[in-house]
């Protein structure tokens, strides 16, 4: 015991580095970037992520797994009974996201030195950039939920800043803007939830929430409420249907902020926040129910949506979406470790498939849609090569990590609910599809562009692409951390997780764990579906070389497909429309009218008396002494008679 | 002590008088900056003696009953610490403008000062009453010495329907002195002795008129939107920073704990106007085209939020009552700041023939982001502590309040956004190129209003804690049946 | 304790005065020539100081007399700035009918 705290005091120093670094890189930059050598910002940036990193790897190792260290900073909000501090929680769930987080932020950092080499904010990138870390951080690291909620309205900010970088033009500044007001719909959810605990619990501190929780009746309205805020708010975060349209928008960032914020880490905090409070949801099976529901739905309904995409990033984008709610459904299939492997995963290929995106981009000078793409294999082999693996990762080719992170969701589907199963197994076929229709359209066959943008086509600068090389490892790799027990070792993530997420198991309905033989079929289904989907969209798109038409040229379900099913139609018209009508109606008729009319008859009625009143004032003297004398006749009858 | 506090800007004002138009401006300057010291001085004292060494009390008229009792306490202090931190800033934001008759306008100001901490300071009733009143006279000829073209009607307006409302007042503090047993104004007179619940009504409509114009609470805010737009900046910021806090402060030190029983009585309407209010100012500012009007019913939305706080009346919606009054203070002395430099350069305050401020003039971009995210309540920033206290202090007085109150979190973030779009982004335009970046004393005032924002939202705790014991007694009060 | 103001009784003091106060009224209320008006107004005073007179009399206090004098100044006063007034008025609009004289109206 006294020497776990003595350990403990140790780990405080690396743990209070970590998000402090990307602080004083923030403030570094921030004030004084502009002082400094323009490469000389960026890698102050990279550096000082790349400490954080090194902190959390010191944590990873100093923390035992079934531990956690608890890091008392300051009161915050504290008075009377009311105590928020401002304090960390560090244990392996946090860890797991601290090394994602740190370690991909890291070589999103050294990839963005090259990738925004010529732009003239270069500095104020790298400066949010590392503001963003820091909230990151933050909302992973935080023992209540208010130091998460500082972390998840922060991370909105930095993704506002990010997605409007480029702030000269007006649609992203709209699309920035949408963003932030989507994430506040969801945050509003959130910070009810906060006040529910705060007052039926008296603490929002995560353990003390978990310990308050279990007194209560599972599946109470209490809990039900509390558990549907806060999903409220992981569906505006993680773009959960209905509040998923501000995620494909937000391509309108730097490709970099799209790997790192709006695809390995911003938006799975959702995911990271319900795993944080597995034991409230795994009380409420109703919230778990509609979270599988929504889940389950994005996923097939983001993926359709991605087949009609020509945008390379918003093909990405509607993958993000439809992965995400790949992982919403293994958390209502209360899977919670399940789903924090396939945050990991995707972290790494999703990431990769942005940074390679991004390299597309940059070989291309700007161009993002794949119709003028085509045959680039040839020249930018190093992203070609890494491209491809990730490719095969998020579809689910056998033996990469996505394949293992996928299909322990599906095996978990299967266990419980064959229908989501079925649901599932298709939505990953369609991203199968959508991903190799990418793949075949932007690097097989010919190019499609003009040659003058033929002839510039280059292979990025080192610092570009070794952390393409970098990630594709991982991407490959990656499943190793959670091989299946089929394969008779100890599925090293879940253990890893189990302190974190064991608390629930008590309160989840059980189902018949599926047989081995059953799962290598599961397995062997999935991966080989996955392969013969690929061959399919090969033979459609390389051996007949066929294009996606031209936007005018759509009819029927594939219009509406390719428009996104006009829901930012529909939004537009439903919410965004009758609001600007109110303003305009409160401000000209309530206000204008009603309001101050009511003020300014007031003034008038007496204006109005004074007008009236002073006609008396004739002039003649006489009649004064007359009303006088008839005056004072009146009070003397007043006074004598009544 | 106390005396120093309250009569060193009334010594200030006529020092300004004195010295000429071309000093007017850095002695009141130096006066306000002294003020500011002084303030910082007395916390320490405050911290040591706590507020027994701050009153001071004088007999003044024998009949009726009216003396000069001043007093400090926690909550008194804040206020004063607000508007003595604000001055020095509102006077800065006047360099380097042209004034006519400078001396008579900072005069004005300091005068204005005066008052204000006279008015955080009286614990008599009719004493109050004066300073209310007399905060009132500065103001008005500031925006009708200094005003844009449209000043007379909007002042006027301001002034008979704010003159009204403490008229009310001063009946309520007449029928309050009358009903006393003890006869007399003085504040720990009205507190213990309770008067006759049937009179309370009533009695609370005479006080809430008064402080609701002030605030003001929807629907009385109509004279607030013209008056900050013709008003000068200087007169704005103050009105706005401080004067309605005025308002606030006495709904806290005055109604509560005066008249438990109406409060009793009329609180959930009170409440329940406030989140109308909120969401109805939110939804106007969302369409509104000049800057300065879209500021003010932001205000009106953030006030709301304040008073509706107070009505709840529980700890937590007076502890954010506090500390959004003095965030909100600051904020909005920083948006109307912000306001000002945009409209002195560009010649105009409508936001959609503005754009693309930020390409010539990052320092100023950068500050007034952190001013906007601060008003829209991002964590880490002042706004946000006072905004999650008070809806959580509605909350628990009414969960669905609380649900119609927090959607001042979604328009907030829509209304501002739009605006800071629209100004600071896109592509410069003919009224915009030329926009010169800060020069010192703006960036002065930007930055030390920046720095405020970020500490108060991060350490928060000595507001707390200075406010705790005033707030305790009041709510005991006010809570007394 | 015999007094001469006491040979008639009060009521009939209180019937006079109340006559010529009502006669003092009529005439400020009917005639229109300034200096009759004012005449009136002193007749009303005179009225009222009869009043005082008697009623001091008969309660044996002397209070009353003494605003008699009071009041005999203040009228003395009043007449001679009301004459004063009115010719400077009639040195105006040669006239002293108050009729001529609304000019302060509305």
């Amino acid at each position: 015991m006294n020497d776990n705290m003595i350990q403990d005091t140790l780990l405080v120093t690396p743990a209070l580095l970590v998000p402090l670094l990307p602080l004083i890189g923030f403030l570094i930059n921030g004030l004084f970037g502009k002082f400094l050598p323009k490469t000389f910002t960026g890698w102050i940036a990279a550096l000082a992520i790349l400490g954080s990193f090194i902190c959390s790897v010191t944590l990873f190792n100093g923390v035992n797994a079934n531990s956690s260290i608890s890091i008392d900073l300051f009161d915050w909000i504290a008075f009377n009974n009311i105590n928020i501090s401002f304090g960390f929680l560090i244990d392996s769930l946090t860890i797991t996201m601290l090394l994602v987080v740190t370690g991909i932020g890291f070589l999103i950092h050294l990839y963005s030195i090259g990738y925004m080499h010529d732009d003239e904010g270069f500095t104020r990138f790298f400066t949010y950039l590392n503001l963003f870390i820091f909230f990151m951080l933050l909302l992973v690291m935080g023992n209540n939920y208010l130091v998460m909620f500082i972390g998840w309205e922060g991370v909105g900010l930095c993704s506002y800043l990010l997605i409007g970088f480029w702030f000269k033009n007006t649609a992203y500044n709209n699309a920035a803007k949408k963003a932030f007001v989507m994430n506040r719909i969801g945050d509003l959810g959130f910070l009810l939830g906060i006040f529910f605990m705060l007052f039926y619990f008296g603490s929002i501190e995560y353990s003390a929430v978990a310990t308050q929780a279990q007194t209560l009746t599972p599946n109470s309205t209490l809990l039900i409420t509390i558990t549907m805020l806060l999903f409220v708010g992981a569906m505006g975060k993680s773009a959960q249907l209905p509040l998923y349209t501000w995620l494909p928008d937000a391509m309108a960032g730097p490709t970099p902020v799209s790997a790192l914020i709006h695809a390995a880490t911003m938006v799975t905090a959702g995911i990271f926040m319900i795993v944080r409070s597995n034991i409230l949801f795994s009380l409420a099976p109703a919230t778990l129910t509609f979270i599988l529901i929504i889940g389950v739905a994005t996923s097939v309904f983001a993926a359709v949506i991605g087949l009609l995409q020509n945008d390379i990033k918003k093909v990405l984008a509607y993958s993000t979406v439809s992965q995400l709610g790949l992982m919403f459904a293994a958390l209502g299939l209360g899977a919670f470790s399940s789903g924090m492997f396939h945050v990991v995963t995707h972290a790494f290929f999703k990431a990769l498939l942005f940074l390679g995106a991004g390299s597309v981009i940059h070989a291309l000078h700007g161009e993002q849609d794949i119709r003028k793409m085509g045959g680039l294999g040839k020249y930018i082999k190093v992203t070609y090569i890494t491209f491809l693996l990730a490719s095969l990762a998020i579809s689910g080719f056998p033996f990469l990590s996505g394949f293992f992170s996928k299909d322990e969701i599906l095996a978990h589907a299967f266990e419980q609910n064959k229908t989501v199963w079925v649901i599932l197994s298709i939505s990953s076929f369609i991203t199968a599809f959508y991903m190799f229709r990418l793949v075949f359209l932007t690097f097989f066959g010919n190019f499609r562009g003009t040659d003058d943008t033929k002839k510039h086509i280059h292979e990025s600068p080192i610092t570009m692409t070794l952390p393409l090389i970098i990630l594709c490892i991982l991407a490959v790799v990656g499943g190793l951390l959670g091989l299946p027990e089929v394969f008779h070792v100890q599925h090293a993530f879940s253990t890893y997780l189990s302190s974190v997420t064991e608390g629930s198991v008590q309160y989840l309905t059980h189902h018949e764990k599926v047989s081995h033989s059953t799962e290598i079929a599961l397995m062997s289904f999935a991966g080989i579906g996955a392969i013969v989907v690929i061959i399919f969209a090969y033979s459609k798109y390389v051996k007949k070389n066929e294009l996606p038409a031209e936007d005018s040229a759509l009819t029927g379900l594939n219009k509406v497909i390719s428009n996104k099913f006009y829901v930012d139609e529909i939004y537009e018209t439903v919410f965004v429309k009758p609001i600007t009508v109110l303003s305009d109606l409160f401000l000209v008729l309530v206000d204008k009218l009603i309001i101050d009319l009511a003020v300014n008859a007031t003034a008038w009625i007496v204006a109005t008396t004074g007008k009236t009143m002073r006609l008396m004032q004739t002039g003649n003297t006489g009649f004064y002494v007359f009303a006088m004398v008839i005056g004072m006749m009146v009070l003397l009858i007043i006074r004598l008679f009544i | 002590m106390t005396l120093l506090l309250l009569l060193l800007p009334l010594v200030a004002a006529l020092a300004v008088l004195l010295s000429g138009n071309k000093m007017a401006s850095r002695v009141a300057l130096l006066f306000t900056v002294a003020e500011f010291g002084l303030t910082v001085y007395a916390y320490t004292i405050f911290k040591q003696q706590g507020p027994e060494a701050f009153v001071f009390f004088h007999d003044w008229i024998s009949s009726p009953k009216i003396s000069i009792n001043l007093g400090v306490d926690g909550l008194s202090f804040v206020m004063i610490g607000l508007t003595n931190f604000l001055l020095p800033l509102i006077v800065l934001s006047g360099f380097n403008r042209e004034y006519s008759n400078a001396k008579a306008y900072f005069s004005l100001i300091l005068l204005m000062q005066f008052a204000l901490i006279g008015v955080f300071m009286a614990y008599d009733g009719l004493l109050y009453y004066i300073f209310w009143e007399l905060a009132l006279l500065p103001i008005y000829f500031i925006a009708l010495g200094w005003g844009g073209k449209n000043r007379v009607p909007v002042t006027l307006k301001f002034f008979i329907y704010t003159l009204a409302g403490s008229l009310l007042m001063l009946f309520g503090f007449i029928m309050l002195y009358y009903y006393n047993p003890n006869a007399s104004f003085n504040i720990t007179d009205l507190y213990n002795n309770p008067i006759c619940s049937c009179n309370q009504g009533w009695l609370f409509w005479m006080f809430f008129l008064a402080f609701a114009i002030k605030i003001p609470i929807v629907p009385f805010h109509t004279w607030q939107a013209d008056t900050y737009s013709e008003a000068p900046t200087q007169g704005t910021m103050l009105l706005s920073g401080i004067m309605l806090k005025m308002g606030t402060y006495s709904l806290i030190r005055w109604l509560l704990p005066i008249l438990p029983a109406g409060v009793a009585e009329w609180g959930p309407l009170a409440i329940t106007l406030s989140v109308i209010g909120i969401v109805y100012a939110s939804i106007i500012a969302i369409m509104q085209s000049d800057l300065k009007k879209l500021f003010a019913y932001s205000s009106v939305a953030h006030v709301g939020l304040i008073a509706a706080g107070i009505f709840a009346l529980n700890i937590e919606g007076l502890q954010g009552s506090v500390v959004q009054m003095i965030a909100h203070g600051v904020n909005v002395v920083g948006l109307f700041f912000c306001a000002d430099i945009i409209i002195n350069r560009t010649k105009t305050a409508n936001i959609s023939s503005l754009g693309g401020i930020r390409n010539v003039a990052p320092r100023f971009n950068t500050l007034f982001m952190i001013v906007v995210i601060a008003s829209v309540a991002l964590p880490l920033t002042n706004g946000f502590i006072g905004e999650f206290l008070l809806v959580y202090g509605v909350f628990k007085y009414n969960t669905w309040l609380a649900v119609f109150a927090g959607l001042t979190i979604i328009l907030g973030a829509v209304y501002m956004l739009r605006m800071f779009q629209n100004t600071m982004l896109g592509n410069t335009n003919e009224q915009t190129q030329q926009f010169a970046d800060l020069n010192w004393s703006e960036t002065l005032v930007l930055g030390i209003i920046a720095f405020t924002i970020v500490v108060m939202g991060v350490y928060p705790k000595p507001i707390f804690e200075l406010v705790q014991p005033s707030l305790d007694i009041i709510l005991n009060k006010a809570l007394a049946k | 304790m015999e007094n001469t103001l006491q040979a008639v009784p009060q009521n009939w003091y209180l019937v006079l005065s109340t006559f010529l106060f009502c006669i003092g009224v009529m005439g400020v209320l009917f005639r229109r020539n300034a200096i009759i008006i004012l005449m009136c107004i002193e007749l009303m005073l005179n009225s009222v100081n009869l009043l005082l007179v008697s009623f001091s009399a008969y309660s044996g206090n002397s209070d009353g007399q003494v605003f008699v004098f009071f009041i005999m100044v203040v009228a003395a006063a009043e007449v001679a700035v009301g004459l004063a007034l009115l010719m400077s008025i009639y040195r105006n609009v040669a006239s002293t009918d108050i009729n001529v004289l609304n000019k302060l109206k509305w």
